[in-house]
């Protein structure tokens, strides 16, 4: 059986340093790797000393308007929300739900660009909140991966997640993420093995992104029940923080993952207020956001009462 | 066709640089099992090969790509979630198990030869060799093979793969209809649950064969969310595919997608291009000029090039759809309009605009309407081993007319590129050439629409 370990090592004869990124040393750890702690550290460990976990909430760019995105990112950092996870509307979202489908398709329709992604995460680092892209990877090597690092930095971008990005294909954007001190935060799934946790952890920054399930995103009833056994398996190669993404749309299912998680991301759930709000039906998006953020906020401390 | 009734075929083994790596030497007889052999003794150096690898180099010992990590030159590789990464790996030993192993290679070659009916004919087009007024055009019966096109042959494969690895449902996208009716064919043979997902559009402008999907006992899906075409019927199957990989195998249809798909789907269409090349050499006495075929994702050009590819004199010509004009923007030719990038889990030539969306493709051809290409063509253009060809909507219609009425051929919408780009290639090498073109299809599916188009049905214009 060839093991994905067996890729990532070079084939006889192929020099070091070739397509397998596995193959370079694994740093020995993040502290040695970086000079001084990233915002996403600081968020991390500040809330670890609080004794619980940090919230991440997610919204696309450009939805409904750029205006109204930026309005509502920063309305769910006043309620509560630690991290923001900024989306790139993508043609091509074969990772999300139905509810975030819909998201880009309105945000590309209205004719987001990239650069308005970037806008939408200088006004919201402006709240002092560290500020992620999440990105398919496309657009971002379309745009130039190194032009977009730089660009990402200046906005005052904590870092990017990038779902479809393996490590394996990473070298120059890991690169050009060192060069420009922001976070590569990688995914890791139910799914993950062993040695595919050693090597997603071995190069992400800031957290690990612990998929809940296997499947799009969206919320669901309850979190997967492998959600506790990934963190868990993760724990156990990484001293990164790990964060639980995927399903989570309550404060009570904040709590039940903040129990074991070191952090909670919450996207379809906040989308749809979102949606929901500014859509047919009348209210206030913005304030729907709000009112979420609130509740999921008070989730993630109050497992730790 | 027992395995153990056939001489062992030793492959050449030849050095690197020497041209040939891996080259069938013995007589090849286009099974499956004489194939992986072939491409077994060209792996043997595709450690050593990796190492220098260029594109001149590729060239020469293409059975050298891909790379152990799925990459063809600076295409291809694996650019999809984490989740996926385990079901990869083991379809990728799965893979690498059964293509070795005689009771797979056995049994597929099997059902090749008395279920698909294989080996599919070589024809002599005289009348439309006549016509055309160039070189002597042949053509690789694909559109005979059982449910009437070249897809039957990838899907045998996977599905027996899929039966193998102990899963019991697969799930499939198809554009014009052709892989959904084949995967549907061969789940229904397997006794494999089947769901296709299909553009919406599709659905409408391939409606017969989303009736002929339901009678072999298919799901057809009606994907309704982008652009309701292959790319956005694929986007749902990767969905359904993450959440359900523990049971399901996905049956790409084409030389696309993550590694292994681009390289074990060429190898299951590899077979079109090894009969033909030993046809043509016992029809002829010597092999083609150029061989010729229609691209979207790429399978059926690249089966019929593989076998090709270390003859240097034989020119490699893939056609891509042309829509209304690369001009236009309304297309669906991935090289001669696209750029590099990344979907569906490959890194190849894209249809995209300045921030990296996919831009949507627009061909009269379902089958061919797709914004990207297989990552193995875009080395074979890279390289200049391959050439591509733009042919619009009017041309491969044209195309599709002459063929019917010169040879008595109904081909399929997609395999009518083809035909189209060979005539210009029948042309430029004149009567003393011979180009092979693969008939990758037979236009049944296609009546309505090309009845359409020439305003057959109308009795007031006749």
């Amino acid at each position: 059986m060839r093991s994905q370990l067996a890729h990532d090592q070079p084939a006889q004869g192929q020099p070091a340093g070739g397509p397998a990124a596995a193959a370079r040393p694994v740093p020995a750890g993040r502290e040695a790797a970086r000079a001084g702690r990233s915002p996403l550290d600081e968020v991390f460990a500040a809330a670890r000393a609080q004794g619980r976990a940090v919230l991440v909430g997610y919204l696309p760019a450009g939805f409904p308007t750029v205006e109204r995105g930026i309005a509502a990112m920063r309305a769910m950092v006043a309620a509560g929300v630690d991290v923001v996870e900024v989306g790139l509307p993508y043609s091509d979202p074969t990772m999300d739900g139905p509810v975030i489908q819909d998201a880009a398709d309105v945000a590309l329709r209205g004719g987001v660009t990239t650069r308005d992604v970037l806008r939408t995460v200088e006004a919201v680092a402006d709240t002092g909140a560290p500020t992620l892209v999440m990105t398919y990877w496309n657009p971002v090597e379309r745009y130039g991966l190194e032009a977009f690092a730089a660009d990402l930095a200046s906005a005052g971008g904590a870092g990017a997640i990038t779902p479809d990005l393996p490590p394996e294909e990473a070298d120059s954007w890991l690169a050009a993420c060192a060069t420009q001190a922001i976070d590569p935060v990688f995914l890791v799934a139910p799914s993950s093995t062993p040695q595919r946790l050693r090597l997603v952890t071995s190069h992400s920054r800031g957290f690990v992104y612990a998929a809940s399930t296997m499947g799009v995103t969206g919320a669901r009833a309850a979190v997967g029940a492998r959600a506790g056994d990934l963190v868990t398996r993760v724990r156990e190669v990484t001293t990164l923080p790990v964060a639980v993404g995927l399903g989570v749309s309550t404060g009570a299912q904040a709590a039940e993952v903040a129990g074991f998680a070191d952090g909670v991301i919450v996207g379809s759930a906040l989308v749809r207020a979102l949606a929901t709000g500014d859509g047919e039906g009348g209210g206030d998006g913005v304030e729907a956001v709000a009112r979420l953020a609130a509740e999921l906020a008070a989730g993630v401390r109050a497992a730790s009462a | 066709m027992p395995l153990a009734a056939r001489p062992v075929v030793h492959t050449t083994s030849v050095g690197v640089g020497a041209g040939t790596v891996g080259a069938v030497t013995a007589r090849p007889t286009g099974t499956f099992a004489e194939s992986s052999r072939a491409a077994g003794a060209a792996d043997q150096h595709a450690a050593g090969a990796a190492g220098d690898w260029s594109p001149a180099r590729a060239a020469e010992s293409w059975q050298a790509v891909p790379d152990t990590s799925g990459h063809f030159g600076r295409f291809g590789g694996r650019f999809v979630p984490e989740a996926l990464f385990a079901a990869l790996d083991e379809l990728s030993a799965a893979y690498e198990a059964a293509r070795f192993d005689p009771v797979f290679t056995a049994e597929l070659d099997g059902l090749l030869a008395s279920y698909a009916g294989r080996p599919t004919p070589l024809t002599s087009a005289d009348r439309l060799t006549e016509r055309i007024g160039g070189a002597r055009i042949l053509l690789k019966r694909e559109d005979l093979a059982h449910t009437g096109s070249h897809k039957i042959n990838n899907v045998l494969g996977q599905c027996l793969l899929t039966r193998r690895m102990g899963k019991t449902r697969v799930i499939a996208e198809t554009g014009a209809g052709q892989h959904g009716v084949a995967t549907a064919t061969a789940c229904a043979l397997l006794g494999l649950e089947c769901v296709v997902y299909m553009g919406e559009e599709d659905t409408r402008r391939q409606a017969l064969n989303v009736a002929r999907m339901r009678l072999l006992g298919a799901e057809v899906v009606a994907v309704a969310s982008g652009s309701r075409t292959l790319k956005d019927a694929i986007n749902e199957a990767m969905r359904d595919w993450v959440a359900t990989v523990d049971s399901t195998h996905y049956c790409i249809g084409s030389v696309m997608g993550p590694h292994p798909f681009p390289m074990m789907v060429r190898d299951f269409q590899r077979v079109i291009g090894v009969e033909a090349r030993q046809q043509t050499l016992d029809l002829l006495g010597r092999l083609p000029d150029a061989v010729v075929a229609c691209v979207g994702g790429g399978s059926n050009a690249m089966g019929v090039f593989h076998r090709f590819i270390p003859d240097a004199e034989v020119a490699l010509i893939g056609c891509e759809a042309g829509g209304d004009g690369v001009a236009s923007g309304r297309h669906a030719a991935a090289i001669a309009g696209g750029a590099p990038g990344v979907l569906h889990g490959m890194r190849t030539f894209l249809l995209q605009d300045a921030d990296g969306q996919t831009q949507v493709s627009h061909s009269i051809s379902a089958g061919l309407d797709y914004p990207g290409i297989g990552p193995e063509h875009a080395l074979l253009h890279e390289t200049g081993r391959a050439s591509y060809r733009v042919v619009d909507d009017a041309a491969a219609m044209e195309a599709l007319a002459l063929v019917a009425r010169t040879e008595g051929i109904l081909v399929a919408i997609e395999s009518a590129h083809a035909f189209a780009g060979a005539f210009e290639v029948a042309r430029e090498l004149g009567p003393d050439g011979v180009v092979l073109v693969n008939c990758s299809g037979r236009g049944d599916k296609d009546v309505d629409t090309a009845a359409r188009w020439f305003d057959l049905l109308d009795p007031d214009a006749g």
